[in-house]
């Protein structure tokens, strides 16, 4: 542009067209980070807030450390889930050494011998210093097939030349306890992961009924979620499980228990759904819908539900841990699951005497996992439900 | 205010009928009956078992009866203070459960009591004193109160009393004051039995109950009124106690109702790993064996508990705040 094509005095102006780019958010510039951060979509941006939240987060890497574990079951424990070593019974956690005379020389145990205390009728074990063996690592052990497909006999560790490692002791019948945790871990973490579909498809689909269509169904609804909510359910859990025949397969016992903690614990999702969709069907967008000709479940499931997915989601996870402990309280009080199948709860059930906290305080130890397992679970769903609301 | 509790409680009759409706059928719902259990169990011991006899119970006890009957029957015994009869104690329900049934409501009341005390200084002092490390030690205590097993904190604890205090083991008494009058010596054994159970179904709610206070109490401080009264100088203590406080007990007194069935829960089974003489023990008994009057007797007796546990503390919360007696429903 210079002076020699303006127009002289008086005549109008040419019509000019700047051949220089043309940036419409020139004026608002934004840094790279802000533009990542705009234009992120919903799931990154509660993957950001998410991995804030360092608890939350380090408790999601340890409940996935939990379930690539129980993935792997057979290979990582030590001994099959069955198997009994006679001579072991009721021995007490083994310690592992890596030092023998200030020297280093990897991970071993001593020798366990055996006496029996005749005046107490108790098998004592004792620690002989003299004979060690070594810890193997990828090693043949006990023959198992992975995830009942793989016929295999390798482990992630091992005792070489026929020695015993008891990492946690050994229960009344001389099986490995570290092993069947591990396999019991199969039981107790999935049991909460299904009944929690239960509850979650059953809490959407009545709560969606009730908020969609209000009025009787809604008031019908509600006074069911109140009677059940008044209930107190450990009680209504003992009856429903009492109810399980005594001639169903575990397998069958392990189905009926899931659907039964799910059955009671649709409620709290229901009213969530519910309360939600009261207000979010007065949105013009609904309508909208409602106008093409779409049916209420399309407009439910395609149009409402997604709107606080997220959210669900995240309350879903809160309501994991109630399951497991629900588990553990049913197979403890001996109406849930039963051996041969094992869970957490089973396991406990064979620590329900105070004789045994007194003489084997270690059979006690599969409350550790639980206990880990359950307020990792609840710091996730903590950290889940903030980042679910990634705008405020 | 009489209006209020008149339409709360008229509101309470459908939940009933709800419940005992769903209760009938659970209890309904396995196959066969008691005397089917109690034929095979005379049969598996040797015994002969005279089938007149049992076609007598039966047509007694309306087995014969289609099942709506039989339901009506129950409902209105009950009504008139008939909860039935127990085939295996045979004797009337209410004679096995009405001492039980008073010892698990003094249980859960002495329960919540204990959680409120507990509760009230944490709270407040987690509130007050946001991030610092008394609050997220008190968290985390409450956390793990949260996440142990109840049955086996129940355990763990019975032994270390047993240790430490020489408290004798299980039972809400000393063996020596069962069937004896009450006395100041009952008084204290059952107070010292008390401890364990009380401490153990308590933790779980406590913890629940901590970080409801604390979220309550520190919306409230965030409040003008208390910037004013700091402004005016007033004392640290008397500004939270005077009013944010205040408003957060209506909270407290609200939560009874949901905290409520988790202590009857959390009682019957500590309940059971303790054999205290609480309705727990009796209950997985007669369920197991499909001595139904007795276990619906007793399942709706716990319903009808939690519900006017739950009138109670509305009716304490339209007496304490006008605003619910205004509009008739709480504000959450």
């Amino acid at each position: 542009m210079n002076d020699s094509s303006l127009p002289r005095p008086g005549k109008p102006l040419g019509h000019y067209v700047s051949t220089a780019e043309f940036d419409p958010y020139s004026i608002e510039q934004l840094t790279p980070e802000q533009e990542k951060y705009f234009f992120a979509s919903q799931r990154q941006l509660i993957w950001w807030k998410f991995k804030k939240h360092r608890v939350a987060y380090w408790s999601a890497l340890i409940l996935l450390f939990f379930y690539v574990v129980i993935a792997f079951a057979e290979f990582i424990a030590p001994y099959e889930l069955t198997r009994r070593h006679q001579d072991s019974i009721y021995a007490p956690p083994q310690g592992v050494h890596f030092f023998k005379d200030g020297e280093f020389v990897g991970p071993f145990v001593y020798q366990r011998v055996r006496t029996l205390d005749m005046d107490l009728l108790k098998r004592k074990y004792a620690a002989n210093e003299a004979k060690t063996y070594r810890v193997g690592f990828f090693c043949d052990g006990d023959e198992y097939k992975l995830w009942g497909l793989i016929p295999s006999s390798k482990h992630l560790f091992c005792i070489r030349d026929g020695g015993t490692l008891f990492l946690l002791g050994t229960d009344r019948l001389g099986r490995d306890l570290f092993s069947r945790i591990i396999y019991g871990a199969r039981i107790s973490l999935t049991i909460g992961l299904i009944g929690v579909a239960v509850s979650f498809i059953l809490g959407i689909s009545i709560g969606g009924l009730a908020g969609y269509y209000g009025g009787w169904v809604d008031n019908i609804v509600q006074r069911m979620i109140e009677v059940l909510q008044s209930i107190p359910s450990i009680p209504l859990w003992l009856a429903l499980a009492a109810i399980m025949p005594v001639t169903w397969s575990p397998l069958l016992v392990y189905f009926g228990i899931t659907i039964i903690l799910g059955l009671l614990d649709w409620t709290g999702m229901a009213r969530a759904v519910r309360s939600k969709l009261l207000s979010l069907r007065e949105e013009d967008y609904v309508m909208a819908a409602q106008l093409m000709g779409a049916r209420p479940s399309r407009i439910i499931a395609r149009h409402l539900i997604p709107g606080f997915m997220s959210h669900l989601i995240a309350s879903a996870t809160i309501t994991i841990p109630t399951m497991i402990l629900g588990e553990t309280a049913l197979s403890f009080l001996g109406l849930g699951l039963r051996p041969p199948v094992t869970s957490w709860g089973v396991l406990l059930n064979e620590a329900q005497n105070i004789s045994v906290v007194v003489l084997y305080p270690w059979l006690i130890l599969p409350v550790v996992p639980v206990i880990v397992v359950i307020l990792a679970f609840n710091f996730m769903g903590d950290g889940l439900r903030d980042a679910a609301d990634p705008y405020q | 205010m009489l209006r209020y509790i008149i339409f709360r409680f008229f509101a309470m009759v459908p939940t009933l009928l709800i419940a005992s409706v769903l209760i009938f059928s659970i209890i309904e719902l396995p196959p066969g009956d008691y005397f089917e259990t109690y034929v095979a169990e005379l049969q598996a011991s040797g015994e002969t078992v005279d089938p007149q006899k049992i076609e007598y119970l039966r047509k007694e006890y309306g087995f014969d009866k289609p099942v709506w009957q039989r339901y009506f029957s129950w409902v209105w015994g009950m009504t008139h203070g008939d909860f039935g009869y127990s085939f295996e104690y045979e004797r009337p329900v209410s004679e096995l459960i009405g001492s039980r049934l008073m010892l698990t409501m003094l249980l859960s009341f002495v329960t919540i009591i204990f959680t409120w005390v507990v509760a009230f200084p944490i709270g407040i002092y987690s509130a007050t004193h946001k991030y610092s490390f008394g609050d997220y030690s008190f968290t985390f205590l409450g956390l793990i109160g949260l996440a142990t097993p109840n049955f086996l904190l129940a355990l763990v604890m019975m032994y270390f009393a047993k240790v430490w205090f020489g408290t004798s083991i299980g039972g809400l008494m000393d063996p020596v004051y069962i069937d004896q009058p009450m006395s100041w010596g009952k008084f204290g054994s059952i107070a010292e039995h008390m401890i364990i159970p009380v401490v153990v179904i308590g933790t779980a709610g406590t913890a629940a109950m901590i970080r409801r206070i604390r979220a309550n109490l520190l919306d409230e401080l965030k409040k003008q009124y208390v910037i004013t009264a700091r402004a005016k100088g007033l004392p640290p203590t008397r500004t939270v106690l005077k009013y944010p406080f205040r408003m957060s007990l209506n909270f407290f007194i609200a939560d009874i109702g949901s905290i409520l069935p988790n202590i009857v829960s959390g009682a019957e089974v500590v309940a059971i790993v303790l054999s205290l003489e609480t309705t727990g023990p009796l209950l997985i008994r007669a369920l197991k064996s499909q001595d139904m009057y007795l276990a619906g007797s007793f399942l709706m007796f716990l319903a009808v508990l939690t519900v006017i546990g739950v009138l109670i503390s509305d009716i304490a919360l339209a007496i304490l705040d006008p605003r619910i007696r205004l509009q008739g429903k709480p504000e959450k």
